[in-house]
């Protein structure tokens, strides 16, 4: 359906810009989607409300912080008490790096569970391991800049991982910082990053949704759509649905910001930074576990046996081991030899998905626990087996496994038991247009 | 739907599940406690802040500060500006430099922060031994456990140590400190404040009293937050619900 309207002024810019069939096009009633898509299909608006809430928020922190190691605590705790609801502004902030991450998180494990990152999706899917990544440094670096103990020492330990690297490790560590340990001027510049890499993301964001629309949001059935007999326009049927699940994220995300805004903070971060004095147990945040507990497992040297010579360190063992749990998701949809791509047809599929999140979960467990005793082997265990999941496990069940018969089309399961065919199920708004 | 939304639950109790294992690591157990503040209504009693005020004037801010509170803040306990300005007036601060170019002594004002016991971090240390008694403006929320890890500290904490344990000198034994070892010598014994109130000033009920002083110097605007969260909550889900049956409308011409 070609953009519509009878009000002059919107013509008039329309004529000059076509910004608003641009819109209808992207997010409106110009744009086809699967009309099975269930409530996981709620997370990647979700993530885009999350990221607007984060840079609104930060934006405001901005103009009250001072990023400098002597005022940073001080100029955060001015905003907890003398800036008008500057209380409320940081703990949305803060709470809302958790709730982007728990959302994230469920849209890439959907992702995972319908095989929407299948051909054609790749460059999607891997677009979206961009915006993570970009999370992530994003998440740490804000996190250092209230400055307290956790701030510093999770700083320190994080940015030392790149001494890991052979040869140049400690010019690049030096380079990071910005001199001989984390300061001040490793602070301003992880305030200008902070502020910036958001910007980044969003760009991303844009290419994410360029991306999408080039064939559509995959569906809970992971067939592709036939005709329009298959879809509804986004708007109003998906947009209204988006603002429901919203409703739903605003809800949890208020319960915490008002009933629990400090439970998944640690409280070592309302003390101040002192260089001088190590906490007993530097924790990331719960976002981070995993792929903490994966840094932390490799505790042996790797090298040739029986002569003593190391070819990676533990350290380095350990950070390419971290690193290489993200980077191998990029590789994800050539390892991955089905041609079925929702888990719903495929048995065997089914199966290891779940233990695949119960290993992510169990791994974010250990991620927390101290590495000592039983948690060293778990923790290796754990992630051994997300990385045979990966580069094992996926590969071969595609050939293994016999995926059961796929559905026609996306009308056909819906149809079919829903009594006789009316005109409500046949006279679908796409088809009308 | 009904399994999406049973799914979403588990996957919100997993999230919290581990945030909360990551500190449960290696602590010690505290006795649970309750407080007028916990919950959904939670409030502060101002008479207790009140109270908790006179044994931090009393007895704890002879070795720890308070930098973040004001003594404007304590309007929040009900005081009036009279009153605040009698508190502080109590206390010295420094000012200057005058127009000689010197700095002098000045009774504090209601837009003063408390002023910190000691000069400087290295006063401190040679006073209390070589320990450093923390600024106490954010313990509350500084420690697993918050007010009552302060409660159980101070209120339960000095015992006799267990058999075998020996004391190091200078330091003591405190049943809820992590590693026992202590610096600071029982703070609170019955009657070492005599309340305004007429309170009976035994250890337990100095400790709760300042453990809530300490909480609301934490987080002043704590209540202010579960005030707004009911609010914000309730009409959430007042919209969400609406949202909820708009969702229904439009879908209903939809075979799905």
């Amino acid at each position: 359906m070609a953009f519509q309207t009878k009000n002059p002024v919107i013509r008039w810019i329309e004529y000059r810009m076509p910004i608003f069939s641009f819109i209808d096009h992207s997010v409106g009633s110009g744009y086809p989607t699967p009309k099975n898509l269930n409530y996981w299909w709620n997370f990647g608006s979700l993530a885009g409300v999350a990221l607007m809430i984060m840079i609104a928020t930060g934006v405001l922190l901005a103009m009250q912080y001072t990023p400098h190691v002597d005022y940073a605590f001080r100029s955060v705790e001015r905003i907890m008490r003398d800036v008008n609801y500057g209380w409320l502004i940081r703990y949305i902030h803060m709470n809302g790096a958790s709730f982007f991450f728990i959302v994230v998180y469920i849209h890439i494990f959907r992702g995972l569970y319908y095989g929407s990152y299948k051909a054609p999706r790749e460059l999607l899917w891997m677009l979206g391991l961009v915006i993570l990544l970009l999370m992530m440094a994003t998440a740490f670096m804000g996190y250092v800049l209230p400055w307290g103990q956790m701030s510093f020492w999770g700083a320190t330990v994080i940015t030392n991982l790149f001494s890991a690297i052979p040869v140049i490790g400690d010019s690049i560590v030096t380079w990071l910082w910005g001199g001989f340990s984390v300061a001040n001027p490793t602070l301003n510049r992880f305030f200008a990053l902070h502020y910036l890499l958001p910007f980044v993301i969003l760009g991303v964001v844009v290419l994410h949704i360029w991306a999408l629309h080039r064939f559509g949001s995959n569906n809970p059935l992971g067939i592709d759509v036939k005709g329009p007999q298959d879809t509804i326009p986004f708007a109003p049927y998906y947009t209204v649905k988006d603002y429901f699940g919203i409703g739903v994220f605003l809800i949890a995300f208020a319960v915490v910001i008002f009933y629990l805004p400090n439970y998944m903070g640690h409280t070592d971060n309302y003390i101040e930074a002192n260089p001088l004095q190590t906490p007993p147990h530097i924790v990331p945040e719960w976002y981070f576990l995993p792929f903490y507990a994966m840094l932390r497992a490799i505790t042996f040297n790797i090298g040739i046996p029986f002569t003593g010579v190391v070819l990676i360190e533990a350290k380095l063992g350990g950070v390419i081991t971290m690193f290489g749990s993200i980077l191998i998701l990029f590789l994800l949809p050539w390892l991955d030899t089905s041609p079925v791509r929702s888990a719903k047809f495929r048995p065997l599929y089914k199966w290891f998905f779940w233990v695949l999140v119960a290993d992510v979960v169990m791994l974010d467990y250990v991620g927390s626990q101290p590495p000592e005793g039983i948690w060293v082997p778990i923790g290796q265990v754990c992630t051994a087996y997300y990385f045979i999941h990966f580069l094992i496990l996926m590969p071969l069940l595609g050939k293994l496994e016999r995926p059961k018969p796929l559905p026609v089309s996306i009308s056909e399961p819906v149809l079919k038991g829903s009594g006789p065919v009316g005109a409500a199920a046949t006279a679908q708004p796409m088809e009308k247009a | 739907m009904r399994k999406t939304v049973l799914s979403l639950a588990v996957a919100a109790v997993l999230a919290l599940g581990a945030a909360d294992s990551a500190r449960a690591a290696g602590e010690i157990k505290l006795p649970p406690k309750d407080w007028s503040f916990d919950g959904v209504f939670g409030t502060f009693d101002p008479a207790a802040l009140q109270r908790g005020l006179q044994v931090f004037k009393n007895v704890c801010s002879a070795c720890h500060g308070l930098d973040f509170v004001a003594f404007r803040n304590l309007a929040a306990l009900g005081y009036d500006d009279d009153q605040i300005k009698k508190i502080a007036a109590d206390f010295q601060v420094q000012d200057g430099p005058n127009d000689q170019g010197e700095m002098f002594m000045r009774p504090a004002v209601p837009s003063d922060r408390w002023p910190s016991p000691f000069a400087n971090e290295q006063a401190a240390r040679v006073a209390n031994g070589g320990a450093l008694p923390p600024d106490l403006s954010l313990m509350a929320k500084a420690r697993a456990g918050g007010p009552t890890y302060i409660y159980n500290l101070i209120g339960e904490g000095f015992v006799e140590p267990p058999a075998g344990v020996e004391v190091t000198p200078g330091k003591y034994y405190n049943k809820y400190f992590p590693g026992h070892m202590i610096s600071m010598p029982p703070p609170l014994s019955e009657g070492v404040v005599e309340y305004a109130d007429g309170t009976k000033a035994t250890v337990p009920q100095m400790a709760e009293d300042v453990s809530t002083f300490l909480m609301w110097a934490a987080e002043p605007n704590l209540i202010a937050r579960k005030r707004m969260g009911i609010k914000v909550i309730l009409f959430l889900i007042v919209l969400t619900g609406l949202l909820y049956a708009v969702k229904r409308r439009v879908w209903s011409d939809v075979a799905h």
